[in-house]
């Protein structure tokens, strides 16, 4: 079973060939990084143009690295949302026109969904399950008691835990996105600021990191204002762990309260070492017969591959859209 | 030569399968609907209608743009996947002349001056004229331009044929023409306004076809978030904007 995925949510334009629906054949990802550098965050508009210039690029490479041809494929799966819309229809409107010139079925796929389940091209999920999910756009805990099952137990009532990283990332003066070199920082500093763990005993499994981003910004503002110098090191670290230690203590606290089989770590903050090396030690410390998974680097951040991971159990359960098919820019799980 | 035509540059959607001088179908619908939604089955439909498949076609033509950046980007995506998967010739002509070309009955010498709305009194627009063979000749490069600037500079020049306006949008800048221009100026008949793909069909049968992988839209304009940059980054030479990763 091969299927062909494309992933357009965001601005990284990628398509990749699963077999299998656990095996990655090819996984090609072209990050317009560069591009959207420049403005300090992803400008819609631009990201959706150079998703046109190169989306029939990508795809022929993956399906050259795979060594596959159409007739070899079994299906075609991309991303129908949640994620900018102009840049979703990029993706969506290429998957109709492949899946229409080949006579294959169309899979959509939901992009959280496609996190989740780039953890099983690391090893098969087992049931129930917990997701932490994180990213520029989303904090979720999604409790999961079988494939394709997705409860949404706890969110971020306002800024994602990526999209504070990006903040806090431009007061630091670091190029966007802020994420990588805040956590690199973080090595070198010590936690000498204490900024607020917001709701951290707060009887729920919600998330807020705006206060935090505040907190963040005001010290080093006020700082400023009395000409003093704040150890940047420090400051990220001790944002870095504020963050983390709210996203391990309510993973923690559902891990235990559902309970569940397994842990798993998904989405582009999941590329954060802070988060990937405290989450591995409170699981170790603090849960029995408890399995961690943490997806590789490689597919932390938006990739085709997690789509089409996902995109197989759906094609099980027949899951398939018809020519009508349209972007989803608020799909949730 | 079999071609298979669509434009959705702006709320119009148009697509058509021609086969030599003979339409074989064609769909017009000028409601606001979803281009996203509608475009792929009506694709499917028409090509049924006229009794093909993909595999019977030897050329997909696009109306490249401008117009809705949206709907350029759909149908040009939808464009080059398909002819990039199949292997067919590709041709995208722009979608002004699309229009333009609903005037090439009239007679030869004709001003033809497509517009569309690019809001804030901007239009996209360009200038054509019928040629001695029947073909579109473009007499200005085509251009994202305050209206108003448009009819000054052209009210500026000599014309020895009437200034002819044609597009959806065009009764609706008018007057900002006629009153620089005079009675110099005309509406194109109304059943003229719209694209019709199968003019675009006509039209890239005499086109040079283009490479898939590197068809874009004409936008004519530029993101203004990279209108601003250039303006502080004068002297850049482009750059590396998309890596493989």
């Amino acid at each position: 079973m091969l299927i062909l995925s494309i992933e357009t949510s965001c601005d990284e334009t990628s398509a990749s060939v699963i077999e299998n629906g656990d095996t990655i054949k090819s996984n090609i990802v072209a990050s317009q990084i560069n591009s959207h550098k420049r403005f300090g965050g992803v400008v819609p508009e631009i990201a959706s143009r150079h998703h046109v210039e190169y989306i029939t690029l990508i795809i022929e490479e993956a399906m050259k690295e795979a060594k596959v041809t159409f007739e070899d494929l079994d299906a075609v799966a991309v991303t129908e949302g949640p994620g900018l819309v102009g840049a979703l229809l990029v993706g969506v409107n290429a998957a109709k026109a492949i899946a229409f010139a080949h006579d294959l079925p169309l899979i959509p796929v939901n992009h959280l969904a496609g996190h989740i389940y780039a953890n099983q091209l690391i090893e098969p999920l087992e049931f129930p399950s917990l997701a932490l999910v994180v990213s520029g756009g989303h904090t979720e805990l999604v409790y999961m008691k079988e494939h394709g099952a997705f409860e949404i137990i706890g969110e971020t009532r306002d800024d994602a835990a990526g999209e504070a990283y990006d903040k806090i990332g431009r007061v630091l003066g670091v190029p966007y996105p802020g994420g990588k070199y805040i956590d690199e920082m973080a090595q070198l500093g010590e936690d000498t600021f204490n900024f607020p763990r917001a709701m951290i005993h707060e009887d729920n499994y919600d998330f807020s990191f705006s206060g935090l981003k505040s907190a963040f910004i005001n010290t080093v503002h006020n700082a400023k204002q009395k000409g003093e110098e704040l150890n940047h090191n420090d400051l990220a670290t001790s944002f870095q762990y504020a963050v983390v230690d709210v996203l391990i203590d309510k993973t923690i606290r559902a891990a235990k309260e559902y309970p569940v089989k397994q842990i798993i770590l998904a989405g582009g903050v999941a590329a954060n070492s802070g988060l990937r090396e405290g989450l591995s030690k409170a699981v170790e410390e603090q849960l029995e017969n408890v399995c961690l998974v943490i997806p590789p680097l490689s597919l932390t951040g938006d990739n085709a591959a997690m789509i089409g991971a996902a995109a197989f159990l759906e094609l099980e359960k027949n899951h398939t859209a018809n020519l009508a098919l349209n972007a989803q820019p608020g799909l949730t799980l | 030569m079999r071609i298979l035509a669509f434009d959705t540059s702006n709320q119009p959607l148009s697509v058509a399968v021609v086969e030599g001088d003979r339409i074989l179908a064609e769909q017009l619908i000028n409601v606001k609907r979803n281009h996203s939604v509608q475009l792929m089955p009506i694709i499917d439909e028409v090509l049924k209608q006229a009794k093909l498949s993909l595999d019977d076609i030897d050329r997909i033509a696009v109306a490249q743009g401008p117009g809705s950046y949206t709907g350029l980007r759909i149908a040009v995506t939808i464009a080059k996947s398909l002819a990039w998967t199949k292997g067919i010739d590709l041709v995208g002509v722009s979608s002004l002349k699309v229009v333009a070309g609903n005037r090439l009955d009239e007679h030869t010498g004709e001003l033809i001056l497509p517009i569309f709305d690019a809001r804030r009194q901007n239009i996209y627009t360009g200038l054509y004229t019928r040629g001695e063979d029947g073909e579109l000749l473009e007499v200005m490069e085509e251009v994202h331009v305050a209206a108003e600037q448009w009819a000054e500079m052209l009210a500026q020049r000599e014309w020895s044929s009437p200034l002819t306006l044609i597009g959806a949008d065009a009764s609706a800048f008018f007057e900002i023409f006629h009153e620089k221009l005079g009675d110099q100026v005309r509406l194109a008949r109304p059943e003229q306004h719209l694209p019709r793909a199968s003019v675009l069909a006509f039209l890239a049968q005499k086109e040079e076809t283009t490479s898939a992988h590197s068809f874009t839209p004409t936008y004519l304009k530029l993101a203004e978030a990279e209108e601003n940059w250039l303006k502080e980054h004068p002297d850049s030479e482009g750059g590396n904007w998309v890596e493989k990763i």
